[in-house]
């Protein structure tokens, strides 16, 4: 099989195990293309894509700006602090608009859980979700498996725990259902008030002491605490926060093996994280980084050759 | 559906002695020149000339690698399905390289057309030529021709050319097939 069984790629719930297959070996490739000299290939030039962020983000949206390039296709960005979304357009009307001007595809990051979705049933182009809200961020997942799968050689069978926030994580939900896919072992870890009430209904476990869930994994993805997103406190201080959640040099150095350290970024140093962890050989955050533009020049790849001329 | 045994065994294996003769007549002891199979049953016929070279030609250094077209085609969302690439192994620049493109095949010329497009992310070569086991006169959709041929064929559109290996397919032949 070499085809996705999505026409849009609206979160990590809507794929099957093929499907994420596919989009790793496509990646295998692009990653060495993007080693090469001249790291562009001219697969999508007639293709059109729109970047739509109505939502603050770097490494994301450089991300998938460089893997669209890199891929040859023509980029238009927007961002709502700079738009009409600001004189009261609502979002199918701002989206028609700028697909009138014959744009093909759709990446999306937008604050409202769910908005990738009303999006596809609505307008003709191939959607990304980018982020929305706390729901889902699939290419996030697709390349944290993908390191875990670079560095481990495969997914299936593996220990991973998910630390931090993960009440407010749309990282958190794709990544468990991006693992359980492949057949890895998911718990999350953190303070009960950013836990979801009933997150174990995922058929995850569920951790509070950080130590013994370190014990446990193979890889630790550490989640940012999202603090514009906490409309009340989670937790008594960021200072207790790090006691309890954070992990430092000498936590790693006194477990009984070797761990991988994940981080989606950004990092707050020094809170969920401390410099010498993220610094590391431990860390594969970079990496993460540096797979995340394959991932997307996959995802984007394949989606692409879905649309009929 | 009909085949046809165009090139057995025996005579598979002279054309191949006959082409790697060629390619020393003209790139010598090969210090310059790098063998490029394409993608992806262009392979099998670079690895058994460079193996050839190698054991009866004594020929010590042949630098050769793998090149995949596929994102490089110009039929990308063309046909029904998607295209599934294969790996490129170039573990080398090939600026200011002789390189021979090596494809078992020749037919429309539009994958020598990518391989053309696709080799210039890897440096600027200073010549490139090709190597093609069957050519398949009358059918080309573009102005490309090999260098080295194994053998010349008229084929009509609706007939295929497919070429067998040992280490694939368990024997050297090549079958015209009518569909």
């Amino acid at each position: 099989m070499s085809e996705l069984s999505v026409n849009h790629l609206l979160g990590i719930k809507y794929l099957n195990k093929k499907d994420i297959q596919l989009i790793f070996e496509t990646a295998d490739h692009f990653k060495e293309v993007i080693n090469r000299p001249i790291k562009k290939v001219p697969s999508l030039r007639d293709i059109t894509i729109a970047n739509l962020f109505f939502e603050n983000s770097t490494r994301t949206k450089l991300s998938f700006e460089l893997a669209e390039k890199r891929l040859s296709a023509d980029v238009i960005n927007f961002s709502s602090g700079q738009s009409s979304v600001k004189k009261g357009e609502t979002l199918i009307d701002t989206v028609n608009n700028i697909l009138s001007m014959k744009v093909d595809m759709v990446v999306m990051r937008h604050p409202n859980p769910g908005a990738g979705i009303f999006l596809s049933n609505h307008v003709n182009a191939s959607i990304v979700n980018a982020g929305d809200g706390a729901h889902e961020h699939p290419t996030q997942a697709l390349l944290d498996s993908y390191s875990i799968r670079e560095k481990l050689g495969e997914v299936k069978g593996k220990k991973v725990v998910i630390v931090g926030d993960v009440l407010h994580s749309r990282v958190a939900l794709s990544n468990i259902f991006a693992l359980q896919l492949q057949g890895a072992e998911v718990m999350v870890c953190g303070p009960k008030t950013l836990l979801p009430k009933y997150i174990d209904k995922l058929g995850v476990k569920v951790e509070t002491n950080l130590r013994k869930a370190l014990n446990w994994c193979d890889v630790a993805n550490m989640l940012r605490v999202q603090n514009e997103r906490m409309d009340i406190s989670y937790f008594p201080s960021t200072r207790e926060y790090t006691q309890q959640f954070g992990v430092n040099k000498d936590l790693l150095d006194s477990l009984d093996k070797e761990i991988i350290i994940m981080h989606p970024g950004p990092i707050n140093r020094g809170v969920e994280i401390t410099s010498d962890v993220a610094d590391s050989s431990q860390a594969i955050i970079l990496d993460q980084v540096e797979n995340g533009v394959a991932i997307r020049m996959a995802v984007i790849y394949l989606l692409a050759s879905k649309i009929k001329q | 559906m009909s085949q046809k045994v165009l090139l057995n065994a025996k005579e598979v294996n002279i054309i191949l002695h006959r082409l790697a003769c060629q390619l020393i007549e003209k790139h010598n002891d090969f210090s310059n020149t790098v063998l490029i199979g394409l993608q992806p049953r262009g392979i099998y016929l670079a690895d058994r000339l460079t193996k050839i070279l190698k054991s009866d030609y004594k020929v010590k250094d042949i630098k050769s690698g793998q090149l995949d077209i596929t994102f490089y085609r110009d039929d990308f969302r063309r046909g029904d399905k998607t295209l599934k690439a294969n790996s490129t192994e170039l573990n080398f620049l090939v600026e200011d390289k002789n390189i021979v493109f090596i494809d078992d095949v020749l037919y429309t010329g539009r994958s020598i057309r990518a391989a053309l497009t696709a080799i210039q992310s890897f440096g600027r070569p200073n010549e490139i030529e090709l190597l093609t086991l069957i050519d398949r006169r009358f059918s080309r959709h573009l102005p490309i021709q090999p260098d080295y041929r194994g053998r010349q064929v008229d084929a009509i559109n609706n007939e295929k050319v497919i070429v067998h290996w040992q280490e694939n397919e368990g024997e050297d032949a090549v079958y015209l097939i009518e569909k």
